[in-house]
């Protein structure tokens, strides 16, 4: 049994390798939720579908998979321009904590005021976050790899500091800021469900993102970059422009998406604002093979599990972590399943006739 | 063996028939695109044929890999070398063969000396593969396919990298793998001569089917191009020299021009050591200067550093009167030079499609508003696909192309830029006949237009065919200068050897 290279990848194998991708999932982990001591066909069941059959369900699902389209987006952009930016967590969590700053000082400010105000900052500070490992790289070629990922916990330890010192909650004493003015919240997007704008926002990058990779003078020359950076620089591209310009857009993209979770969603910087949005944000790229429209259908798919395992928990008495496993196993998977995207199986060889 | 292959709608191959015989070297002839190479890789594994069989000794062989391939006892060496550059020669040769549990660098270091000395091929088991020449680092690649006992050795444009010297050593390599090891040897080049000289065989592909097989002794120059490029093409006279080329003649400067490029006192140094010393140059508006040389004397860096690839260690650049030094290949561009160095692939973005890689070096030119029109693109693209008679489409991705169609895409986009200094190094390798004429003649024709243009070349016949002027270089340095007009090839050659 060996691999052996495809000449094309048509686009429908792709979707067939998902498809079996899923199949194995349920198989792997069909065994764990019946030792949970459930009916794994009814839990997945009730995971993948139970969010979607009522409205309220599919605003939660949109609602958790809000913040990854963001970290997807920005982690998927960096990558195609070949800049590994693996910092999309802290990028966050200085995002986040700009917006608080903001919020904590906008005293009287309008929301209409205030909110942009955040946003601005928490893109800014997730940009500032990326510029070290980016001129790093650009100026003195030092791997992103292993500076973006060494500034996570960092960032981490940043806000703690934060919220130890100057931000502890007065009333509660709470390592947590304050609650952020109402007129700071994020208005909902659709009236009576929890989708607020954020997710408005998040599309709307989603497209720009998408138009300016695919169809744009900068875009053509981004993905020469990635697939070939010496040829792009033969051919006259400036490289060292679009690696920045990818490095900080991503790390801005990341920055933001902690000022849309601040505004929207905890209205207030806690330790736990993150449960590892950056990192889901590469799994989530890596899953979407690098495409601008896969991290929308991953990160709601991942959405949906999250949501789904909740109630699959609640209705089967099984932990909710599961739904954890699940997306663990998920991503193994196809990751391993898309390897056949490129390659074949050959499982023995053909007799001579 | 009998193969179809396409890609998509492209018929790289149809009902293709060939043979080789062991003992002898059957050369495979055809323009660029004719499939050659496709037509290899699926002997050796690289690709999967459509419909067809392979017979080894008879028996019919299904060869899903290079790995059966080579335990079938097929060998290739690929037009781009597959080496670690880092690596000793001996542990290239092991990752091939790493078997089981622990590898032993003894063992496989002794079986480089055994395999050198049985075959006679001059390798160094412990040189580092990047340090070699060319030329070595071929035989390290020839080695590496003997290693594994073949019996059938696919070379896939083998001379077209090397030195006069080195395809001397390299044909007589070869006729004694035949004519001792009874090795069958696959031998593809676009040189008639060679393939003249080499061969026992010969078959000439053409648009993807054998239009001839034919013993040697059969054939002389002009059948073969006239089978290679039809006997309708109306360039045929010119292409087998029985016309002069239609090339403008060589100008005449009657008032000089101004100096569009000028190089003063450049010294290159890697590891310390100079590889070029006080080369200096000076080229004007319509001329072409060819800087010729042996391989290795120090072209590649020159080349380098006028186009910016590694700035030189020290001395002066200028285009049009601007120092273009330090400022990288962006700045020379702005300048006004532009150029196509040696190595295609670090040029060329293979994922892209042809289309794209013409408009990489300015893509706001295509476009509408903010974004990228793709149908201007595309028909800019169609025209110089037309203009250099490319074997492709503009959306076909670029790294699928074949070697040949590589270099015409990257010269179209030189020209594209309007450049006032075209710097071009090895400008028709691995071309066939008559791409060579026409990059040729293109050359001379954007000379007449007005453009200073530097032509790094070995091949002493382009040389003086196509230069106004040739400076001499030898060991970095310049040794001689001479007008075309009067230059011979035994000077030329004297010079270029070292030989004052
Ligand atoms: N993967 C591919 N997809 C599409 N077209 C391909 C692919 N591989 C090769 N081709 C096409 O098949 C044709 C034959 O290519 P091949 O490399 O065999 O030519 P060749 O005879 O070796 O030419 P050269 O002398 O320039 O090396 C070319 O037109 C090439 O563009
Ligand atoms: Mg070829």
């Amino acid at each position: 049994m060996r691999l052996a290279l495809r000449e094309s990848q048509p686009t429908w194998r792709t979707f067939l390798l998902a498809g079996i991708a899923l199949l194995i999932t349920y198989l792997v982990t069909a065994g764990l939720i019946r030792w949970a001591g459930a009916n794994p066909f009814s839990a997945f069941e009730l995971m993948l579908t139970s969010p979607l059959k009522t409205s309220f369900g599919i605003g939660e699902v949109i609602l958790s998979a809000t913040p990854i389209i963001f970290t997807g987006l920005a982690v998927a952009l960096a990558f195609r321009a070949g800049y590994w930016n693996i910092g999309a967590e802290g990028q966050f969590l200085i995002g986040a904590a700009m917006a608080t700053f903001v919020g904590l000082h906008s005293n009287n400010l309008p929301g209409g005021v205030a909110i942009p105000l955040m946003l601005i900052a928490a893109a800014v500070g997730g940009a500032l976050w990326g510029v070290v490992p980016a001129i790093l790289r650009v100026r003195f070629g030092i791997d992103e790899v292993v500076t973006t990922l060494l500034l996570n916990p960092v960032a981490a330890l940043v806000v703690a500091g934060l919220l130890n010192g100057p931000w502890r909650n007065p009333e509660t004493q709470f390592p947590e800021s304050a609650r952020l003015p109402k007129q700071t919240d994020m208005p909902t997007l659709i009236p009576d469900t929890r989708i607020h704008l954020g997710f408005g926002i998040a599309i709307l990058l989603l497209l720009i993102v998408w138009f300016v990779i695919a169809r744009t003078p900068v875009g053509l020359k981004l993905r020469a970059v990635g697939s070939n950076l010496k040829a792009a620089r033969a051919s006259g591209v400036n490289v060292s422009r679009i690696l920045m310009g990818a490095a900080l857009s991503s790390a801005a993209i990341a920055g933001l998406a902690g000022g849309v979770e601040v505004s929207a969603v905890s209205h207030q910087l806690t330790n736990g604002i993150s449960p590892g949005f950056g990192y889901t944000g590469v799994i989530v790229a890596t899953l979407a093979a690098l495409t601008i429209p896969g991290v929308l259908l991953v990160a709601l798919l991942f959405g949906d599990l999250t949501v789904g395992s909740f109630t699959a928990s609640r209705i089967l008495q099984i932990p909710s972590t599961v739904g954890e496993v699940v997306q663990a196993v998920l991503m193994v998977s196809v990751i391993s399943v898309l390897v056949f995207r490129k390659y074949s199986i050959i499982l023995r060889v053909k007799a001579p006739q | 063996m009998r193969i179809a292959k396409s890609f998509g709608p492209v018929k790289a191959l149809a009902d293709v028939t060939f043979a080789a015989q062991s003992g002898q070297v059957h050369a495979l002839l055809g323009e660029n695109g004719a499939g050659k190479t496709t037509l290899m890789r699926i002997l050796y594994g690289l690709t999967r044929p459509d419909a067809g069989t392979i017979l080894i000794d008879g028996s019919e062989a299904n060869i899903t890999s290079p790995r059966v391939a080579r335990n079938l006892g097929i060998g290739m060496v690929t037009q781009h070398f597959a080496l670690v550059g880092p690596m000793t020669v001996a542990e290239n040769l092991l990752l091939t063969e790493p078997g089981n549990g622990v590898i032993s660098l003894q063992k496989a270091r002794a079986h480089v000396r055994d395999l050198s000395s049985e075959f006679g091929l001059e390798v160094d088991p412990d040189a580092i593969v990047e340090d070699l020449p060319v030329g070595g680092r071929q035989r390290v690649e020839i080695l590496k396919a003997l290693s594994h006992g073949c019996k059938t050795l696919v070379l896939d444009e083998p001379t077209a990298v090397l030195t006069p010297k080195d395809i001397d050593s390299l044909f007589s390599l070869v006729q004694g793998l035949c004519k001792d090891s009874g090795l069958a040897v696959v031998f593809i080049s676009h040189k008639m001569h060679e393939v003249l000289q080499i061969s026992d065989e010969v078959s000439v592909l053409r648009h993807g089917t054998i239009v001839s097989t034919q013993r040697n002794f059969e054939l002389d120059v002009h059948q073969l191009t006239q089978l290679m490029v039809g006997a309708d093409d109306p360039n045929l006279e010119v292409l087998v020299g029985a016309k002069s080329p239609q090339t403008p003649a060589i100008a005449q400067l009657s008032a000089p021009k101004a100096t569009v490029l000028s190089v003063r006192d450049l010294v290159i140094s890697r590891d310390g050591v100079d590889r070029v010393d006080n080369f200096s140059l000076e080229v004007r508006a319509g001329e072409i200067v060819a800087v010729a040389g042996v391989t290795g004397n120090g072209q590649s860096e020159l080349v380098e550093a006028l186009l910016g690839l590694h700035e030189p260690t020290l001395g002066e650049i200028e285009v049009n009167t601007i120092n273009v030094v330090g400022s990288g290949i962006r700045g020379r561009r702005t300048a006004g030079m532009s150029g196509v160095s040696e190595d295609r692939h670090q040029q060329v973005v293979g994922e892209l499609s042809v289309a794209e890689n013409l408009a990489l070096t300015d893509p706001s030119r295509f476009a509408s508003g903010p974004l990228l029109s793709r149908s201007a693109m595309t028909a800019s693209a169609e025209d110089k696909i037309a203009q250099f008679n490319i074997k492709s489409s503009p959306g076909q991705s670029a790294g699928t192309l074949s070697g040949g169609n590589m270099q015409k895409v990257l010269l179209a986009r030189m020209f594209d830029a309007k450049p006032s200094v075209a710097v071009v190094a090895q400008p028709t390798r691995g071309l066939d006949v008559s791409s060579t004429a026409q990059v040729r003649a293109e050359l001379r024709n954007r000379a007449k237009d007005g453009t200073g243009i530097v032509v790094i070349s070995e091949d002493l016949d382009e040389v003086l065919q196509i230069s106004d002027r040739i400076v001499v270089i030898y060991r970095g340095r310049i040794v001689g200068e001479l007008a075309s007009d009067t230059a011979t090839t035994a000077e030329l050659g004297r010079l270029m050897a070292g030989v004052a």
